[in-house]
């Protein structure tokens, strides 16, 4: 096989309990065997200091890329020959998708209060192993459209948007609108530029 | 504090709550809430039963009548993680047809991998024509949820994925990268047993521009199996494809850059320059920020130093820097590549900084360095003195089990191949055994001092360290420190006398089995005054390898019941046990009908013998050499079950075909095995015996038996028939009608192999049983075993080849090892013991190389050894 496959996405929190996982393979066949993975990659990379830059660890013959914000542990995994590097780009999706999906209240508290956000998240990022998804914008943007009625006139979702932006930050929901009208991603990747450059802005 | 949503969640009453779907007026938000409750429980590894499985089903289909999306994409996730059975199936199919072919996207793309999932062929059919329009959509989301889906399929509906390949060539072209991406991987896993379209795909993709860097690097994985599988039929010139490769160092995306450098590396018989440009990059990567990048780094090149370690020392200066990484995975690797790489003159500057490092890394990284260091001490012998100390120093410090165990291993290794690092080594272990709290390493080194100790110019110095351990230790301890100042009374006669003197004191220890070696001892080696050589019957009696599984003797033992006829060492079985092949081949296999589990056939060399010898034809055979584990000649869940147990002779093959009819409305009479042996020609059938009768789920047997030439490990090919008379049952009154039909029912065949008539006998100490056998019938040669999966398959191969125990735990071949030592013992027909020694080693990245050596107490079977793995 060699189309680079995902072997699992965990989301566990600072005692290494759960929060969201998907498992894409058949090498834990039981919830106990799951468990076990579970506790073995969190005392593992406990002690490490993944919070600036994703770590990287291989055991089991498995490699295992991470990152913390928080209480929040986010694992990718992957066979011992995968390419460390898209495993890292799968998890800086993931990462990222679930930092704008939580509006930067990234803790346990907020992600598991909006744990819909976060299955559909992992739903958009993988399927059944094989990468849907990198883009964290994209990712949001798909898990998010849903905030907006899909039939409703161009107008209506503008002033939806305006409505929005009371209770989002602003450059949000015109990344979430952009996004999902710009599904032709030409627009996405155009509008994506100009949504940082918001984002800086409206940050300051 | 710690507040959950969740907190106090319980399964029942969420399943109640799930009543809301049913609900006329329905509130999504709600609906939503409840899901996301669903799913967190089956997150949790909660399962539900069946019965609540498609209660939440049915309730689930109800809400496709929302037009909420947030709601709909709840319901696409609940769906898939229910995994619904077929006629579950067919309640959501025509909803999700529908928003299959909805005008909004979002609908189309999940709609397709929901039912994609969930579908089984039949409805596939009728679902095609969209996919294949999907796979071609302008939205990039609807496309790819199409192409993936289509990856799925291919694996259950090949026919049908493949009608799509023109779709998914124009998918490749896609503007989008993902589409690309995933229509490139579709497009070749379509194609990958054409070898041709895989050339022409890779050859027209390699010349345009592939935009998504996902997409990129799976080119470059087909790419580089293209050149593997042209490597044969390309000797001269540029390698082709390489100018590709290399391009894509250049790339702007890591990931890529990564994929091409490793790519390179891996390329069969790959010369340094080739290789240049990708260590190149592989050193930025090594001062990179990223710790993903630095591993990647580290890790590729700590494989292309084990076969081209001169291309990696330009790299040596960042590695060093390396060792002081936070990441002590990347450390680790850093450390023992450079212990590669390294050359004879930095192995004292190397040893000083990684003796700062081993203090802050935990047991499992010290192991890794460790197999280093006595890799590397093995390359440099003149350097055992430094390597020597630092092992020393090590073991003297805290750690686990593991580790210890990996040092001492090491020293063993050392002593065993650098004569000069002998006596150093030994005395290292003497002081490790006065301060170790680990027994089994404890006797371990006494034993190997016993050994060793009484072969060196001054045998008395180690007198005193083991003498300690008698008054100091626990008594396991004490009875191996007995035994071994034994070995040095018996090996060193100038010693005798003081040996007699500590074995005497030992008289009065207060633990039986350290009394009772005493005693054994000092009467056997003459402790009685007499200073006398110690006959060699006496040394291989208390010291000699013992031909017999301890666990067989020890199961002997305790079946022993104490009565006049002592207890005879020869009654206990040579055979090791082996878990019973069937088992493996057929899992799951489940008791058939109501009644027990078919009873089992006998498991014991005893048992066999008592069966077979009961029969008359089989009665002047003689003694039974070996019984292989039974082999399954039907497929599990078949009509008849039928597996076959070889019992080899010395001028016999007894096949023992165990038989099962799992058919209650029959029963089969006269019951024969028609075996055809033309692939067999030393093979003459001889006597059969056939079953009268074989009912429903009461198993039987047939034996058919076969001569050969005496004591000729004949191989060959047989194939089966049952051959019987069918009655047809009333099952409710379990009669037989009178009249039966005569049939016939294939079975798969059976080969008699080498590995037969060898059993299966380990032995205690390899290197003394190696060394007691006659060096003069020793054979060796070298094999080229050809390009293998991994060195571990290659060794499994040749142990099953040959069908002898692994001995020392050898047959463990540790991970990305590059040559492996693999040790066998053996009983040869005729009851030659045989011992091998097997040395793999890989010769470019798959070509496996083996080097077999043979001592056994018959020149002509260590031939017939070689003959084995010549012919295998």
């Amino acid at each position: 096989e060699l189309c680079p496959t995902i072997k699992n996405i965990l989301l566990l929190d600072s005692e290494g309990k759960r929060i969201a996982v998907k498992y894409y393979s058949d090498d834990w066949p039981t919830n106990a065997a799951k468990e076990a993975f579970e506790k073995a990659v969190f005392t593992k990379t406990q002690k490490t200091n993944a919070r600036t830059e994703a770590e990287i660890t291989m055991f089991d013959n498995y490699i295992v890329v991470y990152k913390f914000v928080q209480d929040l542990h986010f694992f990718v995994t992957g066979g011992e020959n995968e390419n460390e590097i898209i495993l890292a780009t799968v998890l800086q999706g993931f990462f990222d998708a679930v930092g704008l999906l939580l509006r930067g209240t990234e803790d346990k508290k907020e992600a598991l209060e909006n744990l819909d956000l976060i299955l559909l998240c992992l739903d958009e990022i993988v399927d059944g192993g094989i990468i849907l998804e990198t883009d964290a914008n994209v990712i949001a943007g798909k898990v998010d459209s849903h905030s907006m009625d899909a039939g409703a006139p161009l107008s209506e979702q503008v002033s939806l948007l305006l409505f929005h932006s009371s209770d989002y930050p602003l450059a949000k929901s015109i990344a979430t609108i952009l996004t999902y009208l710009g599904l032709q991603q030409t627009i996405t990747q155009a509008l994506a530029t100009a949504r940082e450059h918001l984002t800086r802005s409206l940050l300051k | 504090a710690d507040y959950s949503p969740f907190l106090g969640i319980e399964k029942g009453a969420v399943l109640q709550e799930a009543r809301v779907f049913n609900d006329p007026q329905l509130d999504p938000r709600r609906c939503s809430q409840v899901i996301t409750k669903l799913l967190y429980l089956l997150n949790q590894g909660e399962t539900f039963t069946k019965v609540e499985a498609t209660e939440v089903f049915f309730a689930v289909t109800k809400l496709f009548q929302s037009k909420d999306i947030g709601l709909r994409r709840m319901v696409y996730v609940m769906i898939k993680e229910l995994s619904p059975s077929a006629d579950e199936v067919i309640i959501v199919t025509s909803s999700l047809m529908k928003d299959m072919t909805s005008k909004t996207d979002m609908y189309r793309a999940n709609a397709i991998r929901v039912l994609c999932r969930i579908t089984d062929g039949t409805l596939l059919t009728q679902i095609e024509r969209y996919l294949k329009q999907a796979i071609v959509d302008k939205n990039p989301v609807v496309a790819s949820a199409a192409l993936v889906s289509g990856i799925h399929l291919l694996q259950t509906n090949p026919e049908i994925v493949k009608r799509w390949s023109n779709e998914v060539q124009e998918a490749v072209q896609s503007r989008a990268a993902l589409v690309q991406f995933h229509a490139l991987a579709l497009l070749h896993q379509i194609r990958q047993n054409d070898r041709l379209a895989v050339n022409k795909l890779v050859s027209s993709l390699t010349k345009g521009s592939v935009r998504s860097p996902l997409a990129q690097c799976l080119l470059i994985r087909y790419t580089s199996q293209v050149i593997r599988e042209s490597a044969n039929n390309n000797q001269a010139g540029d390698r082709p494809f390489y100018d590709f490769l290399e391009g894509c160092l250049r790339h702007k995306a890591e990931m890529v850059i990564f994929e091409a450098a490793r790519a390179i590396t891996e390329l069969n018989g790959v010369t340094s320059r080739e290789l240049t440009p990708a260590i190149t990059v592989l050193q930025l990567f090594l001062s990179s920020s990223k710790p993903v990048l630095r591993f990647a780094a580290v890790r590729t090149l700590n494989k292309v130093a084990m076969t081209h370690p001169m291309a990696v020392t330009n790299c040596n200066i960042d590695m060093e820097s390396l060792i002081s990484d936070q990441n002590r995975s990347i450390a680790t690797l850093a450390i023992t590549t450079l212990l590669k790489t390294g050359n004879e003159s930095s192995v004292d500057r190397l040893m000083k900084q990684i003796t700062n490092f081993m203090s802050d890394i935990a047991d499992e990284f010290k192991i890794v360095v460790v197999d280093a260091i006595r890799s590397l001490c093995l390359k440099f012998p003149l350097k055992h003195r430094s390597l020597m100390n630092f092992l020393s120093n090590i073991l003297r410090e805290e750690g686990g089990f593991e580790y210890k165990k990996a040092i001492v291993d090491s020293i063993v290794i050392l002593i065993r191949d650098i004569p000069e690092a002998k006596e150093s080594g030994l005395l290292h272990l003497c002081e490790f055994i006065e301060d170790c709290e680990f027994t089994y390493l404890s006797t371990q080194i006494l034993h190997f001092l016993g050994i060793e100790g009484p072969k060196t110019s001054d045998p008395s110095k180690y007198i005193r360290y083991i003498y300690n351990r008698v008054h100091l230790e626990n008594a396991t301890v004490r009875a191996g420190a007995v035994s071994t100042l034994a070995k040095f009374g018996a090996m060193v006669d100038t010693l005798k006398p003081r040996v007699f003197v500590l074995l005497r004191r030992c008289l009065f220890d207060n633990d039986d089995e350290v009394r009772d070696r005493a005693t054994l001892y000092l009467n056997t080696l003459g402790g009685d005054g007499a200073v006398v050589e110690t006959g060699e019957d006496v040394k291989e009696f208390l010291f000699g390898s013992l031909y017999i599984p301890l666990v067989n003797l020890e199961n002997s033992l305790k079946n022993y019941e104490p009565s006049d006829d002592a207890f005879d060492i020869n009654s206990v079985p040579k055979e090791v046990k082996t878990q019973p092949l069937a088992e493996k081949k057929a899992p799951g296999k489940k008791p058939t009908g109501l009644g027990a589990p078919p009873a089992g056939p006998p498991s014991t060399v005893d048992a066999y013998e008592k069966l077979l010898s009961s029969i008359p034809e089989f009665a002047n055979f003689g003694k039974l050499f070996k019984f292989s584990a039974p082999v399954e000649l039907t497929e599990a869940e078949t009509e008849y079950a039928v597996n076959v147990v070889k019992h080899i002779f010395d001028g016999h093959v007894v096949f023992q075909y165990n038989c099962t009819n799992t058919i209650p409305e029959q029963l089969l009479e006269n019951v024969t095995v028609i075996v055809d042996a033309s692939e067999a020609e030393e093979f003459a059938e001889v006597a059969s015996k056939p079953l009268r009768s074989l009912p429903y789920d009461s198993p039987g047997q047939i034996f058919v038996a076969f001569e050969k030439p005496e004591g000729v490990p004949a191989v060959g090919k047989f194939s089966n028939m049952l051959r019987f008379i069918v009655k047809e049952v009333d099952p409710s009154t379990g009669e037989a009608e009178d009249d039966g039909v005569e049939d016939e029912y294939q079975l798969e065949e059976l080969e008699v192999v080498a590995a037969d008539y060898m059993l299966k006998v380990g032995v205690s100490n390899f290197r003394n049983a190696w060394e007691t056998m006659d060096a003069d019938y020793e054979r060796v040669d070298e094999y080229g075993l050809g390009p293998r999966e991994s060195l571990a398959e290659a060794v499994n191969a040749v142990i099953n080849l040959l069908g002898m125990q692994p001995c020392e735990g050898t047959e463990v071949v540790p991970n990305n090892s590059r040559s492996h030592t693999c040790l066998l013992s053996g009983v040869y027909i005729g009851n030659v013991k045989v011992l091998v020694r097997l040395q793999f080693g890989l010769d470019g990245p798959k070509d496996v190389a083996m080097k077999l050596a043979v001592r056994s107490e018959d020149e002509a079977v260590s031939d017939a050894i070689h003959e084995i793995v010549a012919s295998g």
